[in-house]
């Protein structure tokens, strides 16, 4: 009887977690969650109103999206490694609008140098950032709040009441933003670029993989022989060079930057990262999540214009959308620790 | 952020003591001494060297008019402050706090345009204030989940709200008394009349910190969670309480502002939270929790608040000031590091001394 009922039970069970593991893979990708929200806020707004998916809704999709997301992969190399950068808005501020001031000055100047000087100028106030918070030793958070306002303050300072418009800058610069290559935006494209080429870097090399060692355990991480000032001092070069990157392409995108650019992005793109599943206490999480996260936030806007949802219930729909993705993480984690007990205490 | 990647360096002070103890001479070490030169201590001597200096040499700044204004501009922040110190103290934090602000703002908007009682409409957006808090506290307490992201989330879900609940819309025709209240002074003094409230507030979270066994718990938090739950604080509960404390008080700062500028919108009190944090960690309080002082941080808020009015009467643009702001508490976070490292290196010159001798 009993063992009767043992053989039935154990073939039963098998299959069951055979089925559950072949499946695991894709159901543990922490950017699984997110890329089921996006769908269906995509898919639902199109059975509504069909005209969201036309190729101009698409592109507008794509545009509104791109400078969060280069942002984001930034602030993703920094949360991983459990610092953060607060400053991102005023950095981007400050290159948008010195991409302005180039453009005034030398009219002519080839448009790739823009770009390279813009992404220079990024490191530079990154390098501001990772230097003190390695140096000093000095939380991200404090030291970057700091910076959020001193490099705003520098801002101020340099374009008090002037702004550069559209107008100012050569046509060819602005046509990065409205021209489409194979359908997509071309500036879209670099970032789908910066996405690829840091999410490879995070998963295939050695450098990449020690930034997810320090965040999980910065002492252990010490201690296994990385070299993690060095490490951080280089996440936050690479940071500051992205939001360098986004401030010439917001130039490029938008009418008008002046002493105001950028203003209050940094929670936008934390959030981008959060929502994303980048754990903010560092180690785990993914620049792709981190990406999609940003074309959430920014498609919810365009959702709600387009199914007339009064617009402002967008960052309220925002907010819950960052609870709720902490509150699936969490219950990931849970029971990612109780299967671990388990597993091992068979072991034992 | 209770942690980064060096969690050592935070506590110079702590540090400095074992290193010193076996060389150095006893009377260094009294409580007294540890308390004239600790970081807030140094908060409270910078903001009494800056008024002295100030009263002196700035024409204007030493009169009942500055005081005013001076009292009239920090109060949203010194009120948010309070509940932010002990938050931050415990190794949380709370970033939503311009948003229940902001949200408490909307509700009385409405509220009083559908022809409601004032004070009905002012006990009701005070709810409100206290049920964002108990959100907040729900899910750091109770679910456990992370203080910086939770209260990113709630940041964004309370400024929708606020949006939600008024809209474009502003609403300005709050009753004159009411409004000439919020700004009036106590006589010839130049101190604001509200300013009788914000002391109160002020007692009561400085009772509660430094002579409650409550708020001795609350810095046993911020050093280790693990080892105060072991003790039998509850820390569940504590830092619940914290959260329903600073959605109260945040909601009062929306009452004030609203009533102040006579203006119910839904972005009041705006970016607001990065400000009080500010002056928060320049009050001498670790971002890591277990350090800090009510003392320090009145003194930070108030240092703030009147450079930026000294700098605004020398006609000073504002610009300057968010720069100021900044460097002060970059300097004010690397001056004790770059301070313990330089004592570090003595200690070890010394100890190679007398270890050739």
């Amino acid at each position: 009887m009993n063992s009767a009922l043992e053989s039935r039970k154990s073939p039963n069970k098998q299959p069951s977690s055979r089925g559950w593991t072949a499946a695991a893979p894709v159901l543990r990708l922490r950017e699984l969650p997110v890329f089921i929200a996006l769908s269906v806020l995509v898919i639902v707004t199109y059975l509504i109103n069909p005209l969201f998916l036309s190729a101009q809704g698409v592109k507008d999709l794509l545009l509104n999206a791109t400078i969060v997301m280069i942002l984001a992969v930034g602030q993703t190399l920094l949360i991983i490694t459990r610092n953060i950068d607060l400053s991102v808005g005023s950095i981007l501020g400050l290159v948008a609008f010195g991409t302005g001031s180039i453009f005034a000055a030398m009219p002519d100047i080839p448009i790739i140098a823009v770009f390279v000087i813009g992404m220079a100028f990024g490191v530079v106030l990154g390098a501001v950032n990772g230097i003190l918070v390695t140096v000093a030793k000095v939380p991200a958070l404090v030291i970057t709040l700091g910076t959020l306002y001193v490099f705003r303050g520098l801002n101020n300072a340099w374009a008090g009441g002037k702004q550069y418009f559209a107008g100012d800058r050569p046509d060819a610069f602005g046509a990065l933003s409205v021209d489409t290559f194979l359908g997509f935006p071309i500036i879209t494209l670099v970032a789908v670029v910066v996405v690829i080429a840091v999410a490879l870097y995070m998963s295939g090399t050695r450098p990449g993989r020690d930034l997810y060692a320090i965040g999980s355990d910065p002492d252990a991480a010490t201690a296994f022989g990385i070299k993690v000032s060095k490490r951080v001092l280089l996440a936050f070069l690479a940071n500051g060079a992205l939001a360098g990157l986004a401030g010439v392409l917001y130039a490029s995108r938008f009418n008008s930057v002046g002493a105001t650019t950028g203003t209050g992005m940094e929670l936008t793109v934390i959030a981008a990262a959060v929502v994303g599943g980048v754990a903010i206490f560092g180690g785990s999480g993914s620049v792709t999540g981190a990406a999609l996260g940003a074309l959430l936030l920014t498609t919810i806007t365009s959702s709600l214009t387009a199914v007339r949802v009064d617009k402002f219930w967008q960052q309220a729909i925002v907010g819950i959308l960052i609870l709720a993705a902490i509150i699936i993480d969490r219950v990931a984690s849970l029971r990612t620790a109780k299967k671990l007990r388990i597993s091992e205490a068979r072991n034992v | 952020m209770s942690e980064t990647t060096t969690p050592t360096n935070n506590a110079p002070a702590p540090a400095a003591a074992p290193t010193r103890r076996p060389s150095a001479t006893p009377w260094r070490k009294t409580r007294a001494a540890k308390l004239l030169a600790s970081r807030d201590a140094i908060t409270i001597y910078a903001l009494a060297v800056f008024l002295v200096y100030a009263s002196i040499s700035i024409p204007r700044f030493a009169s009942p008019v500055t005081t005013g204004f001076l009292l009239l501009d920090v109060i949203p922040v010194l009120l948010i402050a309070m509940p932010m110190t002990l938050i931050i103290i415990t190794g949380e934090i709370d970033l939503s706090v311009a948003s229940i602000a902001g949200l408490t703002s909307a509700t009385m908007g409405v509220l009083w345009a559908g022809g409601m009682d004032i004070w009905l409409v002012l006990a009701i957006s005070l709810l409100v204030g206290v049920v964002c808090g108990i959100f907040n506290g729900f899910l750091i307490a109770v679910l456990g989940l992370p203080s910086l992201a939770v209260t990113i989330g709630t940041l964004a879900l309370f400024r929708g709200l606020a949006l939600v609940t008024i809209g474009d819309n502003a609403v300005a025709n709050f009753p004159k008394s009411l409004t000439a209240f919020f700004t009036s002074k106590l006589g010839a003094t130049g101190i604001p009349t509200v300013m009788i409230g914000v002391v109160v507030v002020i007692i009561f979270f400085g009772v509660l910190l430094h002579f409650t066994p409550f708020g001795r718990g609350l810095f046993g938090m911020g050093y280790s969670k693990e080892a105060a739950a072991f003790v039998g604080i509850k820390v569940a509960r504590s830092k619940f309480w914290l959260y329903v404390a600073s959605g109260a008080v945040s909601a009062l700062a929306g009452i004030f502002w609203t009533l102040r500028y006579t203006s119910a919108r839904s972005d009041n009190a705006s970016g607001l939270e990065l400000a009080v944090i500010a002056a928060v960690l320049l009050g001498g309080v670790s971002i890591f929790g277990g350090k800090g002082s009510i003392p320090g941080v009145l003194a930070g808020v108030l240092l703030i608040g009147s450079l930026n009015y000294a700098l605004r009467l020398g006609r000073v643009s504002d610009v300057v000031l968010i720069t100021v702001t900044g460097l002060l508490l970059i300097l004010s976070v690397v001056a004790p590091s770059i301070g313990s490292a330089i004592r570090g290196w003595r200690h070890t010159r010394r100890a190679h001394h007398n270890a050739a001798q």
